[in-house]
C-alpha cells in the first residue's frame, strides 16, 4: 500500500464507489440479521430454561438409570420380626423372582446370623434375635477402601445408629447417610444397605442382564443358553411334556422378567403400522396424484379438489390424526395405520403430482404417435418416467414412518412405542427400558438398511427401462 | 439352424441380454407383488387380533369424534375466538422449543458434516467415528431420547429440546456431508495456493458455497421439528402439545377443536413460509419446490 498515493487512492475509491457501497450495504445486512439471530437464540435461551439444565438434572435417578442398564442387584430383605418365615432373597426385589436355592453368597453362618459377601470381598454380618427384634444390629467389614469396621443398631427411641458415632454424626464418612428413621450405606458402587428398625435391606450389584435367556421359575434355570441349546440333541428330555426345542422356545418367548414374546409381538406391531400404512398411502396417493397433475387432468375443478384434499390431509398433523383415529379404532395398530395412511396420502399424492408435471412430454407424444389412447399413454409415456422417483421416496417415507409408529404407539396405539413408555414409567425396570430402547433403534437400523439395499436393487432395473 | 446364422453374434447377445433383463425385472415385480400381498394378510391379521375395537366398528364410528368437538365449539359461540387467543402463548413456546432445538441441530449438523466429509478430512478413522455418532445420533427416535430426559429432568420443555436437537444434528448431518462432499474443490485449492490455513480454507471455500443449501435443508427440518415438538409436548414437555393433551383427558370440546385449529393453521403457515425462503435460497424459482426431497445438492445449484 505504500506506494499508492492517497490521493490515488481516493480517486480508486470515488470511482468504484458502486462496488464499495455494496459491499459495505451487504456487510450491514449480515450484521442485522446476525445480531436479531443471536438475540432470539438468547431469548428462547432463557425462556426455554436451558441454563437451568444443572438444577434440573437429576443426578441420583441417573446414576440408578446408568446403573440398571448395565447390571443388576438382588435383594437381602430380613426384617428383625419374625425373621425365619420373613426373609427374603430377590432379584430387583421382585417377589415372582425369589430364590429357591439361597445363593452362595449370603448364608447362614451362625444361629441369629446371616452374613452376606459382595464380591469386591465387602461382608456385612445381619444379627437378628428372635425375642427381642429391637436388639437385631449389623456389621459392616473387609471392603477394600473402607479400613473401620462399622456396627449399625438400634437405640431405644428405636432410631437407627452407627456405633461410637451417636454424638458425632456429621464425622461419618461420605458413603453413610443417617436420616431419623434410615441409614443408607454406600461403600462402593455396587453395593448398598439400607438399615431401619424394622429391617435391614441388602442390594447386591452385578454386572450384565441377569436371565435374560430364562427366567428363574421355570425348569431351565440355571441354564446357559448354550448350555441349553445343547441339549436339543441329547436324547433325555428335560420336561415331560414337550421336546428340548420347544421347551426352549417356549421358556425364552414367556420369560417373566424380559417378555420377549410380547416385545417382539409389539415391534412386529410396529413394523406392520408402518409397513401397512405406507403401503396404503403409496396405492391410495399414486392414482389421485394424475388427478392433480395439468398435464393428465384437463378439468381445473378435479385438480383443485384433489391438491385441496392433500393439502388437508398433510396439514392435519398426524398427531392430530392419530387423536381420531385413537377414538374410532381404540387402542391398536389400526389405529396407527390409518393415521400413517392419511398423512402421507397427502405427502405422497403432492410430490408424485409435481413429479408427474416434471415428466418429458416426448416419451407420451412418441407413444401417441403409435395410435395408442390416453391410458396406454400414461402407462408407457408417464409412468416408467415416475416409477423411480415414486419407489425411492416411498421408501423413504417408510423408513421415517418406523420412527412415526413407534410414537404413534407411545400415544396408545400400542406397539413398542408404549411397552417402552410402560417399562420407563414404573420407575424401576430400566434394564427393560434398555432392553427396548435396543429394540427400537435396530429396527429404525435394520428399516434403514432395508429401504437402502431395496431402492438400489428396484431402481436400477427400472432405471434401465425407464 | 437357418435363422440363427443370418442374426450376428452382437445382436443376438443384445437380445439375450434383453430378454434376461426383462425376466430379472419380472422377478422383482412378482416377488414384490408376493411380498405385499404377504404383507398385507399379515398385517390385517395381526392388527385384527390385537385392536381393542374392529375395523368395522371403527370406520362406522370415524366421524364421532371430530363431530362431537366440533359442534361443541359451535355451540360455544364467541368465546370460541378467545379460547384461540388464550392458546397463543403456549403455542409461542412450542415455536421455540423448534425453533431453538433446530438451531442447534444445525451447529451441531455443520461440525458433524465437516468432519466427515472425505474431501475435508485426511483421516479415515476420524471420518469412521463421526460418521457411526451420528448414525447413532439420527437412528434414536425424538420420543425415546424426550422420555429419558424427561425422566432424569422432570416436566419442563428442555428434554425436548435437548432430544430434538441430538435427532436434528444427526439427521441435518448426513444431508450436509453429502452437500458438502460435492464441493466444487477448485476454490479450496485457490485458497491452499495463498496459504490459507484449514479452518480458513473451510470457512471461504467451503460455507459460502453450501450454506444456501444447507439452510434450505434446516428450513425443512424446521417444519418437521415443530411437529416434533407438539408430539413431545403431548408426553409432558410442556407447550402446545400439552395443552392438548390435557384438554383432551378433560373432554372440553371447544378447546380442542380452538387448540388443533391453531395448530393446523400454524403447520401450514409455516410450511408456505420455509417453501417460499426455500425458493428464494435455492433461487430455483418458488413453485415446485414444495418438499425438500426434491433438492438435491447441486442439482439446483
Amino acid at each position: 500500500m505504500s506506494d499508492v498515493s492517497i490521493p490515488l487512492r481516493d480517486k480508486i475509491y470515488q470511482d468504484n464507489i458502486h462496488v464499495f457501497e455494496t459491499a459495505s450495504k451487504k456487510a450491514k445486512q449480515t450484521g442485522i440479521i446476525f445480531t436479531v439471530v443471536v438475540l432470539y437464540f438468547l431469548f428462547a435461551f432463557f425462556s426455554l430454561g436451558v441454563d437451568k439444565i444443572a438444577e434440573k438434572w437429576n443426578p441420583e435417578r441417573a446414576s440408578f438409570l446408568a446403573l440398571d442398564i448395565y447390571a443388576h442387584k438382588d435383594h437381602f430383605k430380613m426384617p428383625w420380626k419374625k425373621t425365619e418365615n420373613k426373609l427374603q432373597i430377590t432379584l430387583e426385589g421382585n417377589l415372582r423372582q425369589e430364590y429357591k436355592v439361597t445363593p452362595e453368597w449370603a448364608e447362614k453362618s451362625d444361629d441369629n446370623k446371616w452374613t452376606v459377601t459382595f464380591k469386591n470381598g465387602g461382608k456385612v454380618d445381619a444379627y437378628y434375635f428372635p425375642d427381642n427384634p429391637l436388639a437385631g444390629y449389623a456389621v459392616m467389614y473387609d471392603f477394600p477402601g473402607v479400613e473401620e469396621i462399622f456396627t449399625f443398631r438400634i437405640n431405644e427411641d428405636k432410631r437407627p445408629y452407627v456405633e461410637g458415632y451417636e454424638d458425632r454424626v456429621e464425622e461419618l464418612p461420605g458413603f453413610i447417610r443417617q436420616t431419623k428413621n434410615k441409614l443408607e450405606v454406600r461403600p462402593s458402587l455396587f453395593s448398598r444397605i439400607q438399615f431401619t428398625k424394622s429391617k435391614i435391606e441388602i442390594h447386591r450389584f452385578s454386572r450384565g442382564w441377569k436371565y435374560f435367556w430364562f427366567d428363574n421359575n421355570g425348569p431351565l434355570d440355571g441354564y446357559s443358553l448354550f448350555g441349553a441349546l445343547s441339549k436339543i440333541f441329547s436324547g433325555d428330555r428335560i420336561v415331560e411334556e414337550m421336546s428340548n426345542a420347544k421347551l426352549i422356545w417356549v421358556e425364552f418367548t414367556e420369560n417373566e422378567l424380559w417378555q420377549h414374546g410380547k416385545a417382539w409381538y409389539a415391534l412386529l406391531e410396529t413394523i406392520i403400522m408402518a409397513f401397512m400404512g405406507t403401503l396404503i398411502a403409496m396405492l391410495v396417493g399414486f392414482p389421485l396424484a394424475f388427478l392433480a397433475a395439468y398435464n393428465i387432468t384437463p378439468l381445473a375443478g378435479v385438480r383443485f379438489a384433489v391438491r385441496r384434499l392433500f393439502d388437508f390431509l398433510r396439514g392435519i398433523d398426524f398427531l392430530v390424526w392419530s387423536l381420531i383415529f385413537l377414538r374410532a379404532f381404540g387402542p391398536g395398530p389400526f389405529t396407527g395405520i390409518f393415521a400413517i395412511a392419511f398423512t402421507d396420502t397427502g405427502t405422497l399424492g403432492k410430490l408424485m403430482s409435481e413429479a408427474i408435471e416434471n415428466t418429458e412430454k416426448n416419451q407420451k407424444e412418441g407413444v401417441e404417435s403409435t395410435g395408442a389412447n390416453k391410458t396406454l399413454q400414461n402407462r408407457f409415456g408417464i409412468i416408467p418416467q415416475i416409477l423411480p422417483v415414486f419407489i425411492s421416496q416411498s421408501l423413504y417415507y417408510l423408513e421415517s414412518n418406523t420412527r412415526g409408529a413407534v410414537i404413534i404407539g407411545a400415544m396408545g396405539a400400542g406397539g413398542i412405542g408404549l411397552q417402552f413408555l410402560g417399562a420407563l414409567q414404573t420407575g424401576t425396570d430400566f434394564e427393560n427400558v434398555a432392553y427396548y430402547t435396543v429394540l427400537v433403534v435396530g429396527v429404525v437400523i435394520a428399516m434403514d438398511m432395508f429401504s437402502a439395499w431395496l431402492r438400489k436393487k428396484l431402481i436400477v432395473p427400472f432405471g434401465q427401462f425407464g | 439352424m437357418n435363422s440363427t446364422k443370418s442374426i450376428p453374434d452382437h445382436i443376438q447377445k443384445i437380445d439375450n441380454d434383453l430378454l434376461k433383463l426383462e425376466r430379472a425385472k419380472r422377478n422383482y415385480s412378482f416377488l414384490s407383488i408376493g411380498i405385499v400381498i404377504l404383507v398385507c394378510y399379515l398385517g390385517i391379521s395381526v392388527s385384527e387380533n390385537s385392536n381393542a375395537g374392529s375395523f368395522a366398528r371403527g370406520i362406522s364410528s370415524f366421524f364421532d369424534y371430530p363431530v362431537d368437538i366440533i359442534s361443541e365449539a359451535y355451540q360455544s359461540g364467541f368465546s370460541f375466538y378467545g379460547l384461540i387467543i388464550k392458546y397463543i402463548p403456549v403455542l409461542i413456546e412450542t415455536i421455540n422449543m423448534a425453533v431453538f432445538s433446530t438451531t442447534v441441530g444445525f451447529i451441531g449438523g455443520l461440525i458433524f458434516s465437516i468432519f466427515s466429509a472425505r474431501n475435508l478430512i485426511k483421516n479415515p478413522t476420524v471420518i469412521f467415528w463421526v460418521r457411526r455418532l451420528m448414525d447413532v445420533c439420527r437412528a434414536f427416535p425424538e420420543l425415546v431420547i424426550a422420555l429419558l430426559f424427561l425422566y432424569l429432568m422432570g416436566k419442563s420443555a428442555l428434554p425436548a429440546v435437548i432430544a430434538i436437537s441430538i435427532h436434528t444434528a444427526g439427521a441435518l448431518g448426513k444431508l450436509f456431508s453429502e452437500a458438502v462432499e460435492n464441493c466444487d474443490m477448485k476454490q479450496i485449492e485457490g485458497l491452499e495456493s495463498v496459504g490459507a490455513k484449514w479452518i480458513m480454507r473451510v470457512r471461504f471455500g467451503i460455507i459460502p458455497q453450501v450454506f444456501p443449501i444447507l439452510l434450505s435443508y434446516t428450513l425443512l427440518r424446521l417444519e418437521i421439528n415443530v411437529r416434533a415438538s407438539t408430539i413431545l409436548g403431548f408426553v409432558g414437555a410442556g407447550g402446545i402439545g400439552e395443552i392438548l393433551s390435557k384438554n383432551i383427558q378433560w373432554k372440553y370440546g371447544a378447546d380442542i377443536c380452538a387448540v388443533i385449529l391453531i395448530l393446523v393453521l400454524t403447520i401450514t403457515a409455516i410450511d408456505y413460509l420455509s417453501r417460499y425462503f426455500r425458493g428464494i435460497l435455492i433461487g430455483d424459482g418458488k413453485k415446485g419446490l414444495g418438499f425438500g426431497a426434491k433438492i438435491l445438492p447441486g442439482k439446483n445449484e
